[in-house]
């Protein structure tokens, strides 16, 4: 790994990780790659993992609805416009992920896009995105922007059409179910590193946000590049991420959903869980396994083992929450 | 020695194409977009001289100057992007997309 990584004795992509941390990042990865859901379940921040359709019924999602019960489903980095050989049906693929949430029991109470909507802004490509959209069965959808939805014109596209309602560009929060969720932007203002960030502006309005809330409320936080140190070399961390994060630090449940890597990983810190999804439209290589990031080809039989969409369940008056990534297999 | 001097060999057939390519072919050079790079991230050319990119990788790249004066679409792959530069100077560009891909042209 180069010198310039930024490390973090809890990250377990870095020189100072645990055995034991790569071991099981491995294996989660592993896990995701050959197409298996795993069942999250969060309770004071240490997650238990069971394989999809093993769940016990004791294990939020499984058996008879509970009042107060709700979910949300997580799609990411939709691509609309690609044509690569990655996947040359990105609409076909998001259309299969579509059903996948249309068959959820009972249904999510709403969607969240963790950008890339598009495929650098390609002409057509949003209005494609929201007419496909139109066939999800959910109330609302909320979006953050990726890098290929704001590059060309600095998000103007992007804030018109989806910006109703934020601060600044694109910032966004509100409350479901006793549940705060936090939408935040760090594809603009791209340091020359290479690096996703914040912002002092958008850090200053996140403190006010957060500030009048009681630690005990649930944060979910949903953001395009992680905000965590992935894999630095290749630019999948966000520079002041650790900001944020610091504000979120006297929360007793934090849930950061984020997209840009094509893949599942997952990690804790104290009370905080990172999660960053698969795509709808092509996966990528798991960090330092290939000479860079970007489309990575699989054969066509097993595309859709690596897209997918999050289902997250959660039981107001209880800390965990229920995570559940499925592949599109 | 054997060994060294097959590493000699295969270090000079890697480095002639270029230096052939930037003294042949002076007034059009080309830079290559490849594994998230700019195959030539350092390149000097004269004045009135057209610098042409093209993206050879599967991911939409974009060559955008750090001052504002070019940008590129995004460029699909074997999409191409020319500028013709006027103006002696030091040029420094980067993918807007993946903002650590660098390069720059220097002008004389």
């Amino acid at each position: 790994m180069p010198d310039n990584t930024i490390r973090n004795p809890h990250d377990p992509t870095s020189d100072d990780a645990q055995t034991d941390g790569m071991r099981r990042r491995r294996f989660l990865a592993c896990m995701a790659w050959v197409g298996t859901g795993l069942v999250w379940t969060l309770t004071g921040g240490v997650p238990s993992s069971s394989i999809l359709g093993q769940a016990d019924a004791g294990t939020p999602g499984a058996g008879a609805p509970t009042p107060g019960r709700f979910s949300f489903v997580q799609i990411s980095d939709t691509h609309i416009g690609f044509k690569g050989e990655a996947n040359p049906d990105v609409l076909g693929t998001l259309q299969l992920a579509i059903d996948k949430i249309n068959a959820l029991q009972p249904a999510p109470a709403f969607l969240l896009h963790t950008g890339d909507l598009t495929h650098g802004q390609k002409p057509g490509a949003f209005d494609t995105l929201a007419e496909a959209l139109k066939s999800v069965k959910t109330s609302q959808v909320f979006y953050v922007p990726g890098e290929h939805d704001v590059f060309a014109d600095g998000g103007k596209e992007f804030l018109t059409r989806y910006g109703k309602g934020t601060t600044g560009n694109g910032w966004q929060s509100f409350d479901d179910h006793g549940v705060h969720f936090i939408g935040l932007v760090n594809v603009l203002n791209f340091k020359a590193a290479g690096l996703g960030s914040l912002g002092q502006e958008q850090l200053d309005w996140l403190n006010k946000d957060v500030e009048r809330l009681s630690s005990s409320t649930p944060i979910v936080v949903f953001t395009h590049i992680p905000l965590w140190a992935v894999y630095p070399a290749w630019g999948w961390v966000t520079e002041d991420g650790e900001q944020a994060l610091a504000m979120l630090r006297r929360f007793g449940s934090v849930t950061v959903l984020n997209g840009h890597i094509h893949q599942v990983m997952q990690k804790v810190e104290g009370h905080i869980t990172f999660h960053t999804a698969m795509s709808t439209a092509w996966p990528q290589p798991a960090p330092g396994t290939a000479p860079s990031p970007g489309p990575m080809k699989v054969p066509a039989e097993q595309l859709h083992r690596v897209l997918g969409v999050r289902d997250v369940r959660y039981v107001q008056g209880q800390n965990p929450l229920a995570i559940v990534d499925a592949t599109l297999a | 020695m054997k060994r060294a001097l097959a590493i000699l060999a295969v270090l000079v057939l890697l480095v002639l194409p270029v230096v052939g390519g930037a003294t042949q072919e002076a007034s059009a050079p080309q830079i290559s977009i490849e594994h998230f790079a700019f195959g030539t991230p350092m390149l000097s050319v004269t004045v009135g001289t057209t610098v042409t990119w093209v993206n050879h990788d599967d991911d939409l790249h974009t060559v955008a100057s750090s001052d504002g004066l070019f940008a590129s679409p995004g460029l699909d792959t074997d999409d191409v992007f020319a500028y013709h530069f006027t103006a002696p100077g030091t040029y420094a560009y980067r993918c807007a997309l993946h903002p650590h891909m660098t390069g720059t042209i220097i002008v004389q």
